[in-house]
């Protein structure tokens, strides 16, 4: 088993050793769905790692054939409109990796992954990363990252926030935060015990685990 | 005698001494009918591949679509065509027989062993015609579980099928969800909508209004309603295929002629095509057969039995994957995401693909990639759970 970790960490860009993270996140056994689950990487991981019971949503019919090619349980569908489909509680686990800021409505799908699932873990890039900010403010122009590729005008990414505009949504809709990681541009987290700023400034992407507040 | 007659007596012969194997239940085993009547004897007439297992766990039902039959993956015995599923059903191929042991039966309301309005009604000597119950799809799928208790197989590994036979499927897994490991209903809907109730009425009152019909004893005058069935057929055949396909395939062309005719001759293509499509289906199929099968499917709401279809899969353990095609208007992807949808909210596995392909609702009978790599990939992993990976 421990094989197919290292194939898949090998096999993995530093920008997505998010999912890595997430897998080890999720306790053996569990129900979990990935929302917005591309090409299957995560749920094969949580599969073969893990022994979840992994579901997948995936808006793109292409992504989702190949992952029922695989052999994984995927349907096509949109964070935005469909996870209402679920029962309340259908879940351990519900996962957004790198797609909140591709939602409409970002704080409805996490409301939403809150009701079906116990938990519900969001990997998401971080806009205050200090590269950012900084071709912002030298070049005045929209930043265009290495992890960011996208043109303001091509991209599919509209609603982007920092690390400190997503743990005041996590107040706004009454969310605790049980866990959460940031992660330098090497993939390494940044300093546990550093404050909130020092994270928004050197964490390219952030992984949070949420619960429901009472 | 000429290739038409002779077709029909192998047509005949296939009634009631098909080249299959046959299972009689006897009167000891009646089949209880939605009609309210329990049918008594009857027979089904069955084709098998591969080997069953030790653990009797590999066992692959297929059900057929409408005008189908049990010879999925063998040269038919009427028609000397290959069987009707080959590019899915064999050794090596996504329904593997090498590793499943696939069943496949003749439909109850079919022509070609299992006992339907042409089959010999034991009490009367006679064909049964339209003495026959009324047969529902969930009556279909109590046969086959008789079959499959004779077979002494307790769960299947899957049930699959495409069209009327994923319907079978979606009765299956909610009447026996525990003797269904998997299941696979493809280009299917949990109900029968009103524009396909339409399509069947007009098909079954071409039969109907074909002189030769007889109110359905064209036996007993030694005519068949070969024209009615025809007109049925090609008016359905054009349901099976899409827009998009038709013009591509056939367009406006000419049949063997340079210019339009000025008649009523098949001056087009797509005209010849569905006169040989009509022609050649009543060589093999009987008028009333085409009534009752089509009447099944009508009455087919899964919802209305178990007052919704989230009920109907409450709480099942069974793995689906649903498959539908873009082009496909008789059962149109919509269908699909409805089942998909109650299974979702049942807490169900399920996969969901939609394949983008032209060729309408016949696609699944087709070389479609995404559907045959969909299937293989839901089955080897359906086997890693059932433990059947020893196979291959």
């Amino acid at each position: 088993m421990a094989s197919v970790f290292d194939q898949e960490r090998a096999a993995m860009s530093v920008a997505r050793v998010d999912l890595l993270l997430i897998s080890q996140m999720v306790e053996r056994g569990a129900r979990v769905l990935d929302v917005g689950c591309g090409d299957g990487q995560l749920l094969r991981l949580l599969a073969e790692t893990r022994d979840v019971d992994a579901r997948g949503v995936e808006l793109s019919q292409r992504g989702v054939n190949d992952c029922v090619a695989k052999g994984l349980f995927v349907v096509q569908g949109d964070a935005d409109t469909d996870l209402s489909d679920y029962p309340d509680d259908s879940f351990d686990y519900v996962i957004l990796s790198q797609t909140l800021q591709a939602t409409r409505q970002p704080r409805r799908v996490l409301e939403q992954m809150l009701r079906i699932g116990r938990r519900a873990i969001v990997s998401f890039p971080n806009f205050g990363y200090w590269r950012i900010r900084w071709q912002l403010a030298t070049r005045g122009r929209m930043p265009v990252t290495k992890n960011l590729s996208y043109s303001w005008y091509d991209t599919p990414n509209i609603h982007f926030c920092t690390i400190r505009d997503f743990v005041a949504l996590t107040e706004e809709i009454n969310a605790k935060i049980e866990r959460a990681v940031a992660l330098d541009s090497a993939g390494q987290p940044v300093g546990v015990s550093a404050p909130w700023w020092v994270w928004n400034v050197f964490g390219e992407q952030a992984v949070f685990v949420l619960e429901r507040g009472r | 005698m000429s290739s038409f007659a002779a077709a029909s007596d192998l047509r005949l012969r296939e009634v009631d001494a098909p080249q299959s194997e046959v299972a009689h239940f006897g009167a000891d085993q009646p089949l209880a009918m939605d009609a309210g009547v329990n049918l008594s004897p009857f027979t089904i007439a069955y084709q098998t591949y591969g080997t069953l297992n030790e653990a009797r766990s590999n066992a692959v039902l297929i059900c057929h679509a409408l005008t189908g039959d049990q010879h999925v993956a063998n040269v038919h015995p009427v028609t000397g065509k290959p069987g009707w599923w080959e590019i899915m059903v064999g050794p090596g191929k996504p329904i593997d027989t090498d590793r499943y042991f696939v069943i496949c039966s003749n439909v109850l309301g079919g022509c070609m062993g299992t006992t339907g309005p042409a089959s010999i009604n034991p009490a009367t000597g006679e064909p049964w015609g339209l003495d026959l119950p009324v047969v529902t799809i969930r009556d279909m799928v109590r046969a086959q579980a008789m079959l499959i208790d004779r077979l002494g197989i307790d769960q299947l590994f899957c049930v699959a099928g495409g069209s009327m036979g994923g319907m079978q499927v979606l009765q299956w897994a909610a009447s026996y969800p525990e003797r269904v490991f998997s299941a696979m209903p493809i280009a299917a809907a949990a109900r029968h909508s009103s524009q396909n109730i339409a399509f069947h009425e007009v098909g079954r009152q071409a039969v109907m209004a074909d002189p030769d019909w007889r109110a359905g004893r064209y036996f007993d005058h030694g005519v068949r309603p070969l024209k009615g069935l025809a007109v049925a057929r090609m008016a359905a055949h054009i349901t099976y295929l899409s827009d998009e396909a038709l013009q591509r395939k056939f367009g406006r062309k000419l049949q063997n002629r340079a210019a339009p005719t000025f008649s009523f001759d098949a001056d087009f293509q797509i005209e010849s095509y569905l006169r040989h499509q009509g022609s050649s289906f009543v060589e093999r199929f009987d008028a009333n057969s085409y009534l009752y099968v089509t009447r099944a499917m009508d009455y087919f709401d899964l919802a209305e039995d178990y007052g919704s279809l989230a009920k109907a899969y409450n709480g099942t353990r069974t793995r689906f994957c649903v498959v539908s095609f873009t082009s496909d208007w008789l059962f149109p992807t919509s269908e699909s995401r409805a089942v998909v949808h109650a299974l979702n909210a049942g807490g169900a596995a399920v996969s969901f693909v939609e394949v983008d392909t032209d060729k309408g609702h016949d696609a699944f009978l087709l070389d479609e990639p995404d559907l045959l790599a969909a299937t293989r990939g839901f089955l080897d992993s359906a086997a890693r759970a059932r433990g059947l990976m020893g196979a291959r």
